[in-house]
């Protein structure tokens, strides 16, 4: 069974009096342990199939199913739960909350998956130490270098091991070297046999993919499994 | 996830909240803390004008009743003018109240006197209440013979000056002297002092009860106010039947004043209910009164947490879009803002009791019977709680409903 299955997603959305469709519908499978990236230009619906593939929107017609759950449907709480259970966020700004450390930073889905203390705090030291931070641990998002802070963020989003790994153009906002340092890190999580699907317009970071699926005007344009 | 470690990441987050936006919080603390300062100091105050009163009114004890010509207090339907038509209760009529009244511990007839001139030799007091009474304001008046003796039944309708003093009285005429047998003469007329009273102190901080001299009824009448109408002291037999006294009381006054059946009483029973009564409705307008005045300054307070917390709602979109990406609930976030609300509140609350505090501390040096009671701390924490929840309900609510993908596209 896929760990990912749209059928057919529509998403519109009504501006003013006009109905806009961001997605045309969508089919797409994705297996367990695929390294995925998504392309397209912007405004081709790439950003929303993102959003719901990571449960931060709803289809407006077809199914989604995550992991052998129907997604479509749910309403926010349930939808809160599997973000948290089975989606793992990394965004082009980081989004780290500011003034907190990098651990409580990681802690906050185990906060939100209702882990005690100890547990939580360990298990954060952990996945800290599996980005190489290990020595970054109490050091606030201003007192750390852009791929310092991806690295957290990326720590946050494996530390309640979730099914899938979800990255919007995670190179964005660092520099040549260090984004190349962070897609070395995400072929190391796939080599692992995490799931991973980047979100991306450019080709060298795609290039890391073993699969590439490019979007235009709402609709899958081609998708192609690089040869191994 | 817990309700309790929801509460406790709540507080955690909107302390490093509060403490980014310091000047902010402060200035928002001060709108809450000078409300709750108000609402406490106002419930103090309240507080302390019932226990002013009911210290103040204490000496006319719970179980006497006190029988007038006019009422203390006169409903509308009764005309002043008809209650001055009313015959005076003579002294006559008291005495034969005394006669035909059983089953009570006391009646005394009063008939009081003020005079500006008590004096001893060159010493002097001024504004002195004169009572002329019997032997019984000993059991019915609450007071308490500190040395020598009381008049008896004979010396009080009997034509012998004598008198019993206050303690103020005793201290400003004889000073450190013994006033027993020595002589003191009101408006001039000489008495002879027999005994003195313990101190009792002052109504309302004013009226001092010590400040009097007790006399022989008879020589009242015959000194200083002839044919006057007198108030009797009644102490009921049975405290707890204190209503039966006053009907049987009532009824054996309307015969000896012959009031024919059907016609109202021409006379009035006063107790220390009466004035409770009173005092009740009074201090009632003031507490509503006082509560909506104060519940203003609360409310403008309440309004800039409301202010503010839809500042901090609006700032921190990204943090709640991502705060919901990582799984957190409704609940959560609607949790997380309620408290940051509540804890500027609570912070509020503490800061406005402790500047309450001392302004009740300042207070008792010029008013003891001030106080600052563990209700009014409840009070002003419940009133704190209340308001955090109620002025962040809204913000926290919109911040609870934001969608993820909004809240995260937002810069």
């Amino acid at each position: 069974m896929s760990l990912i299955r749209l059928e057919e997603v529509w998403r519109s959305y009504e501006m003013g009096t006009e109905t806009v469709h961001a997605l045309r519908g969508v089919s797409l499978s994705i297996e367990r342990g695929e390294y995925v990236a998504i392309m397209g230009p912007s405004g081709s619906g790439k950003s929303t199939l993102m959003n719901i593939l990571g449960c931060l929107d709803t289809p407006t017609t077809g199914s989604y199913e995550l992991n052998g759950q129907a997604v479509a449907d749910m309403d926010d709480d349930e939808l809160a739960g599997i973000r948290n259970r089975e989606i793992g966020f990394v965004f082009q700004t980081f989004n780290l909350l500011p003034r907190t450390t990098a651990l409580r930073n990681v802690e906050l889905p185990l906060i939100y998956a209702g882990m005690d203390v100890d547990e939580r705090r360990e298990t954060a030291l952990g996945a800290l130490a599996d980005v190489g931070l290990a020595e970054r641990v109490s050091h606030r998002p201003n007192e750390m270098s852009g791929g310092q802070r991806q690295r957290v963020a990326i720590a946050r989003a494996l530390v309640n091991k979730p099914s899938i790994l979800l990255a919007d153009e995670p190179t964005g906002n660092l520099d040549t070297k260090t984004g190349e340092e962070i897609l070395e890190l995400f072929a190391s999580l796939s080599a692992k046999g995490n799931t991973l699907v980047v979100v991306t317009h450019e080709e060298n970071v795609a290039r890391h993919a073993h699969r590439i699926i490019r979007i235009r005007d709402g609709l899958v344009a081609s998708d192609e499994t690089a040869a191994p | 996830m817990k309700l309790l470690s929801e509460l406790r990441e709540g507080i955690a987050i909107s302390w490093s909240a509060l403490r980014a936006n310091l000047m902010r919080s402060v200035l928002t603390t001060v709108g809450i803390v000078i409300g709750i300062v108000t609402v406490t100091l106002m419930a103090t105050a309240l507080e302390t004008l019932d226990v002013v009163f009911h210290e103040a009114i204490s000496f006319m004890g719970t179980d006497v009743l006190y029988v007038a010509r006019e009422e203390w207090f006169a409903d509308s339907n009764i005309k002043w003018q008809d209650i001055m038509k009313r015959e005076k209760i003579s002294l006559a009529q008291a005495r034969t109240l005394e006669r035909e009244l059983g089953g009570v511990r006391g009646i005394a007839p009063t008939v009081v006197y003020g005079s500006d001139s008590v004096t001893h030799g060159s010493r002097s007091a001024s504004m002195v209440m004169v009572t002329g009474t019997n032997e019984q304001l000993l059991v019915t008046g609450g007071i308490e013979l500190a040395s020598g003796r009381f008049l008896t039944r004979t010396e009080a309708y009997a034509n012998r000056s004598l008198c019993v003093v206050g303690s103020e009285v005793a201290e400003k005429l004889f000073g450190s002297e013994s006033p027993l047998g020595q002589r003191l003469r009101i408006d001039g007329m000489p008495f002879e002092v027999i005994g003195t009273l313990m101190k009792r102190g002052s109504v309302l901080g004013r009226m001092s009860l010590d400040n009097q001299i007790i006399i022989p009824i008879q020589c009242m009448t015959r000194t200083f106010r002839s044919n006057p109408s007198c108030i009797i002291q009644v102490k009921a037999g049975d405290p707890s039947n204190i209503d039966g006294t006053k009907e049987e009381l009532r009824g054996v006054l309307r015969k000896i004043r012959k009031v024919p059946p059907g016609k109202d009483d021409d006379f009035s029973i006063n107790q220390q209910e009466t004035l409770v009564n009173q005092f009740k409705k009074v201090s009632m307008v003031i507490a509503t009164a006082g509560f909506f005045i104060t519940g203003l300054s609360l409310f403008v307070g309440g309004i800039g947490i409301m202010n503010i917390m839809f500042v901090s709602v609006t700032e921190r979109t990204q943090e709640i879009g991502v705060r919901k990406a990582l799984g957190a609930r409704r609940r959560t976030i609607l949790l997380q803002f309620l408290v940051e609300a509540a804890s500027i509140c609570v912070l509020g609350g503490v800061i406005a009791l402790i500047i309450a505090r001392v302004a009740v501390e300042i207070a008792r040096q010029y008013i003891p019977q001030v106080s600052f009671s563990f209700s009014i701390v409840l009070l002003a924490f419940a009133v704190a709680i209340g308001t955090g929840l109620i002025s962040g309900l809204l913000p926290a609510w919109r911040a609870a409903g934001m969608k993820p993908v909004d809240a995260l596209r937002k810069e």
